[in-house]
């Protein structure tokens, strides 16, 4: 413990330091994910996750192979990529929005409707 | 004889034409092309016949020609489908009848079908009835023979029911196409048997009387009859369901439901004596290795005969009354096949058949055409709607007259000589049959005159429009077929048909001849004395034999008959069983997979939330879960 704040003070921050941020962020997001209803607050959530990871390739790539590009790269790709799947999921939500005049994910139960769903296979069956 | 091909295709083209551009176009040009196809069709065909009956018989005796014959389906090297055209007498003398009658049939649609509902389609049925049955007669193979004997009975099936909004005409082409399906049946059965055992469908190899081909059925036996009789009598019930023979003669009367040109065609001229020539066909089959069942075919032809000859005289619907005569003439052509032996003078039951086959053909849709030409000026079937006609429908009289005198046999008019050459076989083979067969002659005389004064003498009925004659198109036909039926019976016919192919010079058995002459005319006389002014005496007779007479009206309940047996016993206790089986032991295995299924799934299904957090959760609980598993153990 000694070393790491040593280290931190110094002027050189630990790999630790970094992985505690990004392990912190990626668990911010995944309790955001789990507990939140909104479904603007669960894709936040997602981004945050994501972001975690990018941190995560850049300061491997830093630490462990000095030099080298590919992390960055990762890290880049993934950053494109949240982004794509951020305008798709945002343009679901906002189809959703105009069917349901909600975001809520509690209210999303077009496809499992039980009482619906059962009074029709009896009708089939008879 | 490459062209003959065209006398199958032009119809078949002519159908699809006009099936295909249904009312696109106008009704003239729809009929317009019919006739002008079945016109160049009939000349075709009067062609081939000419040239056949000049050219064919060097030695005097007919050859077969096959001038076209493909395979069409091939299953191995001994069972294939072939279609063909074979060319010899019988199918001469039929495309000659079929195109005829045909062309008139026609014709004459053209002015009796005007402005109904349905005219292209109309003229597409009859040119594909006309290709079924042109088909049918040229067809060099049994199977090919039974492809087109169902065409025929799909496009009798189409215009009997081509009043298609009239329950009764629904009913009727229903009950046509059922009773000679269940016939057909038989006739698929009787084929497959045969072709088992001679390993052929031709009809070249099966008539050639080599008993080798039908080897394979020797000694083979079940129930007391030869295996060969059986498949006979198969094939013979096939044809007696399309011939309308007693017991399968109910669907023909209610036929009459279909415009009545369709009657002439189909339910007079051509296809009901499909199954006369069936036996034709199959003749020396029948006469060499079947005889017994050739005698059985005689004596339910006789029973057809007069059966239906008594029904008819009770009948008061027209073309009723020219239905059960229809039947009864072909009961006539049954008996001289059945009656007849194999050449030469033996022949002479055959000969007479297809003698009769082909006047009957004449003056029977002349019948017909006249009755439609009298149903048109007074709008209705019934007799007593009827009466003093003659004055306004002259040509339409006289050439029903013409044609009544032929049925009934007087000479100089066809039916006489057809009829006479049949009863002179009949007296050869069995002189009890050929006096029955004068009785029904004379009935046939009775009946018809009934029908005739009914039509055109007796009270005048008091109609709204007076009626007028048919329009000229209407009667062309009449008067052509009622030239035909003048002159058809000084045909030299034993020189064209016989079943072996030879020469046969039609001599007039005199005795014969003058008897049944003179039935006729004391039937024909009977008839006037009752029928020609109004008078009590039918109805003084009909009170006296009150009881016979209406079980005869009823046609001896045998429609009843069927009924009783279809619904009482057929559906209540064969049908009814069966459901219950189908309903409750099929239906209820596959219902109880299904429900064991759903109720499964339904006591499961509380696990698919379709909550994507709760999933989420699951999926880190069991990630955490696994890790620390590794982790620590």
């Amino acid at each position: 413990m000694g070393e790491f704040f040593s280290k931190l003070f110094s002027g050189t921050i630990p790999l630790e330091a970094y992985i505690v941020v990004s392990l912190i962020m990626f668990f911010s997001g995944i309790y955001g994910f789990l507990s939140r209803k909104s479904l603007l607050m669960i894709l936040i959530s997602i981004e945050l996750i994501l972001n975690s990871i990018d941190i995560n390739f850049a300061v491997f790539n830093r630490y462990l192979y000095p030099g080298n590009m590919e992390g960055f790269f990762f890290a880049l790709f993934t950053i494109a990529i949240s982004a794509c799947e951020t305008a798709v999921a945002i343009a679901i939500v906002i189809n959703i929005y105009r069917n349901l005049n909600n975001v809520e994910v509690d209210s999303m139960t077009e496809l499992r409707e039980p009482s619906a769903n059962e009074t029709e296979i009896k009708e089939v069956n008879e | 004889m490459q062209y003959t091909l065209l006398i199958l295709v032009l119809p078949l083209l002519a159908f699809v034409v006009l099936g295909l551009v249904d009312s696109r176009w106008k009704a003239r040009t729809a009929g317009t092309i019919g006739t002008t196809v079945m016109g160049i069709v009939a000349i075709l065909a009067y062609y081939t016949a000419w040239s056949y009956f000049t050219t064919a018989n060097p030695g005097g005796v007919y050859q077969k020609f096959i001038p076209f014959q493909m395979e069409w389906m091939k299953f191995s090297d001994q069972l294939h489908i072939d279609l063909g055209i074979l060319i010899d007498p019988i199918s001469v003398m039929m495309l000659v009848v079929v195109s005829t009658v045909s062309l008139m049939v026609h014709i004459y649609s053209l002015r009796y079908m005007e402005g109904e509902k349905g005219f292209e389609r109309y003229y597409a049925f009859l040119s594909l009835f006309s290709f079924s049955m042109l088909g049918l007669v040229v067809a060099t193979n049994i199977f090919q023979m039974y492809i087109f004997w169902e065409l025929v009975g799909v496009s009798s099936y189409l215009l009997i029911g081509f009043y298609y909004t009239k329950p009764e005409a629904v009913a009727a082409s229903k009950k046509a196409f059922i009773i000679t399906r269940f016939a057909d049946l038989f006739f698929l059965i009787g084929i497959f048997l045969l072709s088992y055992y001679t390993r052929t469908f031709d009809f070249d190899v099966l008539n050639s009387g080599n008993a080798t081909v039908f080897a394979g059925t020797a000694g083979l036996s079940f129930l007391g009859l030869s295996l060969m009789n059986w498949i006979m009598a198969l094939i013979f019930i096939g044809g007696a369901g399309k011939s309308a023979m007693f017991p399968m003669h109910i669907w023909l009367p209610d036929a009459m439901e279909g415009p009545t040109p369709v009657s002439a065609l189909i339910h007079a001229a051509t296809m009901v004596v499909a199954g006369v020539y069936l036996v034709a066909r199959l003749f020396p089959v029948y006469y060499f290795f079947a005889p017994e069942v050739l005698h059985g075919i005689a004596y339910i032809g006789i029973f057809t005969a007069l059966f239906s000859a008594v029904i008819a005289c009770t009948q008061t619907d027209i073309k009723r009354v020219l239905a059960y005569s229809t039947i009864s003439q072909i009961g006539f052509m049954m008996v001289g096949l059945g009656v007849s032996g194999m050449g030469g003078h033996h022949g002479l039951g055959y000969m007479a058949s297809m003698f009769h086959l082909f006047t009957h053909a004449m003056f029977k849709a002349l019948l017909f055409l006249g009755a439609g030409s009298v149903i048109h000026a007074v709008h209705s079937n019934e007799m007593n709607k009827m009466g003093g006609l003659r004055k306004y429908l002259p040509v339409t009289h006289i050439t029903f007259l013409i044609a009544c005198l032929a049925i009934a046999g007087i000479p100089p008019f066809s039916g006489f000589f057809s009829k006479d050459e049949i009863l002179s076989a009949a007296f050869e083979f069995n002189p009890y049959l050929g006096s029955l067969l004068i009785f029904i002659a004379g009935l046939t005389a009775f009946y018809m005159f009934r029908l005739y004064y009914g039509i055109f003498w007796t009270k005048e009925y008091k109609h709204e429009h007076i009626p007028h004659e048919s329009p000229l198109a209407m009667l062309l036909p009449l008067i052509f077929l009622a030239l035909v039926t003048v002159f058809a019976g000084f045909i030299p016919f034993g020189k064209f048909v016989t079943n072996d192919g030879a020469d046969y010079h039609i001599h007039i058995d005199l005795v014969t001849a003058s008897v049944s002459v003179a039935v006729a005319a004391v039937a024909i006389a009977i008839s006037t004395i009752m029928y020609r002014k109004e008078n009590k005496i039918s109805d003084r007779i009909v009170s006296s034999f009150s009881v016979f007479f209406k079980i005869v009206v009823h046609k001896f309940y045998i429609d009843e008959l069927y009924m009783f047996i279809t619904k009482k016993i057929v559906f209540r206790l064969i049908s009814a069983p069966i459901a219950w089986f189908d309903r409750t032991l099929v239906n209820g295995t596959i219902n109880s997979f299904a429900t064991v299924t759903q109720w499964t799934s339904l006591q499961i299904k509380g696990i698919q939330t379709g909550r994507v957090q709760q999933y989420a959760f699951v999926f880190l609980l069991s990630t955490l879960l696994i890790a620390a598993l590794i982790i620590f153990i």
